[in-house]
């Protein structure tokens, strides 16, 4: 059975004003112009992935990191407070799945993969930072990098 | 992606998958790169087969075949490691900056 994750946090947090999670009522929906396989694809972590030596993330941080397309693994590094990091400091392609959506690009299941590819940490407490400051200034990277398709991948 | 599926259902993104793993393994385990790539896959084809506002496709993998008890645990007190010291952390992080440094 999926675990009801609202709950849980609700208690995890027990001490902290209760967190107002996000309601809609609808989803918005663009459909794609053409097939995937023909898609300029970005992507998006909130698993706190940083690039060498770019700043470590902080608590309350809504900064992301502009991460190359062609950064190996051993350039990468994690830092998130809201999660077990451990098997994602071994391997960033559980949260991250760079190595993997390059492989597509080249066996043709995407198009392209854009570059560079995003992260930040997604323990932020303020729904507004996201939806005022950070979403908006991601919005500007996909509206640059031409990207037809926005793949998310939560933490 | 998702695997926290009451989330994903309350905010309405415009489309989804669902994996039933633990946090933090979203696209899959670590060094399994066979099972990322199908979850991955499947994330990318999604894009194409959906349609209608909202709809989260259901993956089919498991955790763990004979252990369904990260479920229980999973976002619980208790659940997540000890943290470094504030020190130690420092440390880590005093590497990391010149190990890149160097290079």
């Amino acid at each position: 059975m999926p675990v009801d994750y609202i709950p849980r946090t609700r208690d995890l947090y027990s001490d902290f004003t209760p967190y107002r999670w996000v309601v809609n009522e609808t989803a918005p929906f663009t459909p794609l112009k053409t097939p995937i396989a023909e898609c300029r694809v970005a992507m998006i972590s909130s698993g706190g992935l940083m690039y060498r030596d770019q700043p470590r993330f902080h608590r309350e941080d809504s900064s992301y990191r502009r991460i190359p397309k062609n950064a190996r693994r051993d350039e990468l590094n994690v830092w998130h407070f809201g999660y077990p990091t451990h098997d994602a400091e071994q391997d960033p392609n559980c949260v991250f799945p760079l190595e993997r959506l390059r492989e597509l690009e080249s066996a043709g299941v995407i198009g392209e993969l854009t570059d560079p590819v995003f992260s930040f940490m997604g323990g932020i407490y303020s729904t507004r930072k996201v939806r005022d400051e950070l979403a908006p200034q991601i919005v500007d990277e996909l509206k640059r990098a031409h990207a037809d398709a926005f793949f998310l991948v939560p933490a | 992606m998702t695997s926290a599926l009451d989330i994903t259902q309350s905010v309405k993104a415009p489309r989804a998958v669902f994996v039933n793993f633990p946090l933090g393994h979203q696209t899959g385990k670590p060094n399994q790169p066979e099972l990322q790539r199908q979850i991955v896959t499947d994330a990318m084809r999604a894009f194409d087969t959906i349609t209608v506002p909202g709809t989260i496709v259901e993956l089919p993998y498991v955790w763990d075949a004979n252990d369904r008890a990260w479920e229980n645990r999973d976002y619980t007190k208790g659940w997540m490691p000890e943290r470094p010291q504030r020190e130690l952390a420092d440390t880590l992080e005093a590497e990391r900056i010149a190990k890149y440094s160097r290079a």
